[in-house]
């Protein structure tokens, strides 16, 4: 479990737009009826999105009564996920995993890329206030390690150039190309490929 | 090697196309309609004829597991729920499963939740997996325009449904228990067993959960026969598995093999060798994170299997290889993983909410050559007093890597642990005192 910040500065209100809560129904509808609580994290996804990617407190208090909760309910689910963010973080969030099988292939170097380029302590905006960067533990993409995730998407197959050019784009407000750096196909091994190769679809 | 025509996962690497065209193409949803007007009975029978054993870390068979369910649907729904919060560091073959390989694991759904009696299914995806999760939308959705899900299911007169939750990063929600508690809106945080999830489970109802891949091979058990499955392999360990090869080798990948495939075949062959060669390498991690690592003159013959690893006094897991090279800190790599499992414990045992942090801060100075001799059988003691005294086994998990660490590292770590004792030296170490206080930069 990982201690969070709740931030100083918090909207006094929240609430779904139109659309937003259209898709919170179709969230609820997923579980048998009196079970709606189980859309707890659909609907904080939900919020994230609204809300430049943190959660308010105000948020808290509309979806526990959205879903007929205990607010104290809501707040342990927020604070247990490592997902949820309780206080601002930039416009494009680079999560840098460091675990084992990355850090053995260098995830420092990428680590003291974001160091350089965004800021010198994660969780910090950048100077331009579009980025900020964390470590993580493992993303589960070990075979492209070292690998970052920023916003939704992996970026995998890195060292320390290419983060640095993702890194650059990011602050030009600029959102880099997802995947492979080296444009490696999927998780096939770069070279020497031994199987799976006269397959086709019959 | 295996043959190409035994492998299960032919789209592995997107070559073909992940489509439900192109999934038919490969034989996906041929006769399902054909496996689905078997008995109950037979299907789970050929099943457990296959000796199919779970993919995700335990291996526990998964014949059985499905017969658990109560034969007759009683007042209470039953449920099926899919494990695909892949978060075991090394592993990431379920990833491929969910982009490449979607109807695969739909149409295991479809079957397994017939074999169990289940109406729903529940796919549970990791958090940070958002576009496989919208890639495996898509495939359901392919899935019900061609009447392969949803009422009739298939014209197999079943109603089926199937929906994606999403996780939020948290490690111990791949644990089966602490999954449903998840699901129902809750933290995450275990269930005391008994009673087991195939009796009380997801909303107290009967509940079977299983890996992403134990369910994805199912459709091709049932169409090539149990007979073909357990000829592959060895006996008690049967079938393919994906194994996932990363860290200090020339092409870390994953690769489809046949189980009890040799360690180093798998590195030399696949993973294009060690960094700066076979005589380089240090120690490989089996299976994913929780398992004790081996060191090299193990990985000389050791082959990659339930039982064969376990006489090694470690484990297959989730089959994640993790090689490190001479290049390496042992100790520091082993570190990472402590302060891995710190993080992740739920909070809700205290010898492993507790112990995870002593085993990190003290594998952390052992590594910075901060410990003393004294220290190395304490944190010995540390892992067995977290080690069966947990409610899930997460305790097991965090505690082994450390204890295979000093098993076969203990003349690494006495080499660099030549300190005083710290209250010899009566020196003002604050982690003696308020571990708290040290900590808010790490938590």
């Amino acid at each position: 479990m990982s201690i969070k910040k709740i931030s100083k500065v918090q909207p006094e209100f929240f609430e779904f737009t139109s659309e937003n809560l259209n898709k919170a129904e179709r969230e609820i509808k997923k579980y048998p009826s009196g079970k709606q609580a189980s859309a707890v994290m659909a609907l904080l996804y939900l919020v994230q999105d609204q809300n430049d990617n943190w959660i308010p407190l105000s948020a808290i208090k509309y979806v526990s009564k959205l879903l007929n909760m205990p607010y104290i309910k809501v707040y342990e689910v927020v604070t247990f996920y490592s997902m949820f963010n309780l206080s601002p973080v930039g416009k494009y969030f680079i999560q840098v995993c460091t675990t084992t099988p990355c850090m053995i292939r260098g995830a420092k170097k990428i680590v003291d890329a974001c160091k350089k380029h965004i800021s010198n302590k994660p969780n910090e905006l950048s100077e331009n206030k579009l980025c900020s960067w964390t470590e993580v533990e493992c993303l589960g993409a070990c075979v492209n390690a070292p690998m970052l995730q920023i916003n939704k998407d992996y970026f995998e197959d890195i060292n320390e150039k290419s983060a640095e050019n993702i890194l650059q784009k990011l602050l030009k407000d600029e959102f880099p190309k997802p995947g492979s750096s080296i444009n490696r196909s999927s998780n096939a091994p770069e070279s020497g490929r031994k199987t799976l190769i006269n397959i086709k679809n019959a | 090697m295996l043959k190409d025509k035994d492998r299960i996962f032919k789209n592995l690497y997107n070559d073909l196309g992940w489509e439900i065209e192109n999934s038919i193409k490969r034989g996906d949803w041929e006769n399902t309609d054909k496996i689905l007007s078997k008995e109950k009975e037979n299907i789970i029978q050929e099943i457990k004829d296959s000796e199919l054993r779970g993919r995700g870390g335990a291996g526990f068979p998964t014949g059985l597991k499905l017969s658990f369910a109560p034969k007759v649907i009683g007042s209470r729904p039953h449920y099926l729920v899919i494990n695909a919060d892949e978060s075991e560091p090394g592993t990431c073959k379920d990833r491929d499963i969910l982009r490449f390989e979607p109807q695969k694991l739909i149409e295991g759904c479809l079957i397994a939740g017939y074999a169990v009696g289940a109406h729903t299914c529940y796919i549970y995806i990791r958090g940070e997996y958002y576009r496989e999760g919208e890639r495996l939308q898509k495939a359901i959705d392919q899935a019900y325009k061609k009447n392969f899900l949803g009422k009739n299911a298939c014209g197999s007169k079943w109603n089926f449904d199937i929906y994606i939750h999403f996780g939020a990063g948290a490690y111990i929600c791949g644990e089966e228990t602490a999954l449903l508690e998840s699901l129902e809106g809750n933290k995450g945080q275990p269930r005391l067993k008994p009673p087991f999830p195939a009796l009380v489970g997801l909303y107290g109802c009967p509940t079977i959960v299983n890996n992403v891949e134990t369910i994805a091979v199912l459709p091709t058990i049932m169409r090539r026969g149990a007979k073909w499955f357990a000829s592959l392999g060895r006996p008690k360990n049967t079938g393919t598995k994906i194994f996932c090869i990363s860290g200090n080798v020339n092409y870390p990948c994953n690769v489809e093999e046949e189980m009890g495939v040799k360690l180093k075949d798998l590195i030399e062959e696949h993973a294009g060798g060690v960094i700066g060669g076979w005589n380089n390498l240090q120690a490989v991690i089996p299976g994913g994170s929780s398992m004790p690592l081996l060191p090299k003159n193990v990985c000389e013959t050791i082959t990659m299997d339930f039982d064969s690893l376990i006489k090694e006094k470690s484990g297959l897991g989730t089959a994640g290889i993790v090689v490190i090279n001479k290049d390496q800190d042992i100790i520091k790599s082993i570190a990472r993983i402590a302060k891995f499992y710190k993080h992740e414990s739920c909070g809700q045992c205290t010898p492993c909410r507790e112990g995870c942090g002593w085993m990190w801060r003290i594998l952390e100075r052992m590594s910075e050559g901060e410990s003393n001799y004294n220290e190395i059988d304490l944190l010995y003691n540390v892992t067995k007093q977290i080690e069966g005294h947990t409610i899930c086994a997460f305790g097991e998990g965090s505690s082994w890597p450390v204890q295979g660490l000093l098993r076969h590292f203990r003349k690494e770590i006495e080499k660099r642990s030549h300190e005083e004792p710290l209250i010899k030296k009566k020196a003002d170490i604050p982690y003696l005192v308020d571990q708290h206080l040290l900590e808010k930069e790490n938590a």
